[in-house]
């Protein structure tokens, strides 16, 4: 887990990660502001089963877009499910377009702010290959 | 260029905000940062011509935070948006024309930015002669990304050495971000020592106007015993008479409903009123969902002027009496200033022994031991003190463990509560707020 490079919040880190242990995921929580060139570091020394990117500060898809493609120009990464949620734009209304090039970008979950996001993201964790023991979820939190 | 250049003589962020103070104003100010120039000249000229007492403000966006300054030019190119003014990247012709016959005495502007590596900042400044800003070697440094804590430590001590040598006619101020850390969760002794402890460190180096903050957290009672103590510690400790606090409403999951932040506002300005406390920093109905808009912010700033005049802006009360939270924070700062006769070395020493460790915050030079939580009358405490020189004043009670409903639960506990409650009468908010300032209460 960890936050984009840009965005300093850490509390949407903190909750999802108690969230994830209590799943039974052991979490690396990289923390806020991490560049990419750590995150791409850290992903393949720890070959996550989820990268999880959160973003609250509005520069999301921006952050996030440049991220997804370092992240798949990496081959051992290229497959490695990664999502992006949190307040992904600096308006507040529905990204609309913005999500279809999130997810074309090579995410494979957008979670805008939403009442809704908490059951899809349950749904999403459902869809991952059966956990193993310590199998560790490198999430890119942005805060 | 030096600051003269372009800086209005006379300009004095600190004493302007105390004389506004002695003259039955609470100063109130926005957060408002906008990417665009004429966007952000309209915002300075709107809180200017909001009915209240202001000061403007110019926030930074986070790609300038973080110094990743072509990302601004990226998005200045591709027209994508800024969340804050890239003062680093607008030339200093073009800042100047954002302040021009708006940067007065009477209209100090203070820039926010949130950087442990402030130095282009600092530079940019200088440049435009702006002389208020805030922040700190901590503050700026634990919370808000990687930045190594020494090295923040070393990057604020350049910069403050910077500012204060800056040959300008204005008197340079600094407000410390200490009394805010994570914004919610970190019980108040924490905050007051932090700021206490930042304020220290400008001073030591030369700074003569400070500010120390407090962030409004979630009970009213703890928050006017929290401001009484970091009042009476810096009068105390602090080397020079021009301080003064600023009140920051609440900076954690704020409610979304109009009256519940309108309501949520009102107690942040009473903790000011009931503690005497000189500026105000709003949150705005539009918080909870996204970057307000200017109109949201000077309906934030002139609800904050209502709330003042309800509860009476009065005297300074007298110092504080003996408190809970005193103790603990007079107990931190003493124990951190006793690590090394430089301050800024001694807070890095405090962070190695764990003497301060910030709940849930994540940085590698965080001890990430000590925990907080809300107990059932709404008070903020310690379920965790780690290596915290705390042992003799906190009993922790065994048992209560955080989990992640529980942390939901805690950081949504302000949002629900004020949502939920029904507007109480003037008549009672005034008789409660009497309570309040008379009854302080001790924790624990």
């Amino acid at each position: 887990m960890s936050a984009t490079a840009s965005d300093a919040h850490t509390w949407n880190l903190v909750f999802l990660q108690l969230f994830l242990e209590e799943l039974g995921y052991s979490v690396v929580n990289l923390g806020s502001c991490v560049s990419d060139e750590r995150l791409v570091r850290e992903c393949l020394r720890i070959a996550p089963t989820l990268i999880v990117i959160s973003s609250v500060n509005g520069h999301g898809c921006q952050d996030g877009l440049r991220l997804i493609g370092r992240l798949r120009s990496e081959d051992r990464l290229k497959d490695t499910p990664t999502i992006i949620g949190g307040k992904l734009g600096i308006t507040g209304t529905p990204l609309g377009d913005r999500v279809a090039e999130l997810l074309e970008g090579g995410f494979d979950a957008v979670f805008d702010d939403g009442a809704r996001d908490g059951i899809e993201f349950h749904e999403f964790l459902r869809t991952l290959p059966e956990r193993q023991s310590r199998l560790p979820i490198e999430a890119s939190l942005t805060p | 260029m030096t600051a003269d250049a372009v800086s209005p003589a006379g300009i004095d962020f600190g004493r302007h905000v105390r004389r506004m103070r002695a003259a039955g104003h609470l100063v109130v100010q926005p957060r408002m940062g906008f990417g665009r120039p004429e966007q952000m000249r309209a915002g300075l000229l709107a809180t200017r011509r909001a009915r209240a007492a202001t000061v403007g403000t110019i926030t930074l966006d986070s790609f300038t935070r973080v110094g990743d300054l072509d990302a601004v030019r990226r998005a200045l190119r591709d027209g994508t948006g800024l969340n804050g003014y890239p003062i680093a990247s607008h030339d200093a012709a073009t800042t100047a024309a954002v302040l021009r016959d708006l940067h007065e005495p009477a209209f100090p502007v203070q820039v926010r930015h949130g950087s442990a590596v402030p130095q282009h900042i600092f530079t940019a400044l200088a440049q435009v002669g702006i002389t208020a800003t805030e922040g700190g070697p901590v503050s700026y440094c634990l919370p808000y990304g990687q930045t190594p804590l020494a090295e923040s430590v070393r990057n604020w001590e350049e910069c403050v050495d910077l500012f204060v040598s800056l040959t300008t006619a204005a008197r340079p101020h600094l407000e410390t971000f200490g009394g805010c850390l994570m914004g919610q969760l970190c019980p108040p002794s924490l905050l007051v020592a932090v700021t206490v402890l930042e304020a220290l460190f400008f001073c030591s180096r030369g700074v003569s106007s400070v500010s120390v903050s407090y962030a409004q957290q979630t009970s009213l009672d703890q928050d006017i015993e929290a401001v009484g103590a970091l009042r009476r510690l810096c009068a105390e400790m602090l080397p020079t008479e021009d301080w003064h606090v600023v009140i920051y409403a609440y900076m954690g999951v704020y409610p979304t409903t109009p009256p519940g932040a309108r309501r949520l506002l009102g107690e942040a300005v009473r903790v000011a009123a009931a503690t005497g406390s000189e500026r105000l920093i709003v949150k705005t109905v539009a918080e909870s969902i996204r970057i307000p808009t200017i109109e949201e912010n000077v309906e934030a700033l002139e609800t904050a002027e209502d709330w003042a005049r309800t509860y009476g802006v009065a005297d300074v009360p007298p110092p504080a009496p003996d408190s809970q939270i005193y103790a603990e924070a007079y107990a931190l700062i003493s124990a951190v200033l006793n690590l090394d006769s430089d301050v800024g070395r001694a807070l890095v020493l405090a962070f190695q022994h764990g003497y301060l460790d910030v709940p849930y915050c994540l940085h590698p030079d965080n001890a990430g031991r000590a925990r907080g939580y809300i107990d059932d009358t709404g008070r903020l405490r310690w379920a965790e003190i780690g290596a915290m020189p705390l042992r003799k004043l906190v009993r922790t009670v065994g048992g209560h463990r955080v989990t992640a409903s529980g942390l939901l639960a805690d950081l949504n506990y302000v949002r629900q509560k004020f949502d939920s409650e029904q507007p109480s009468l003037p008549a009672r908010s005034r008789t409660s707020s009497a309570t309040a300032i008379t009854g302080g209460g001790t924790a624990l």
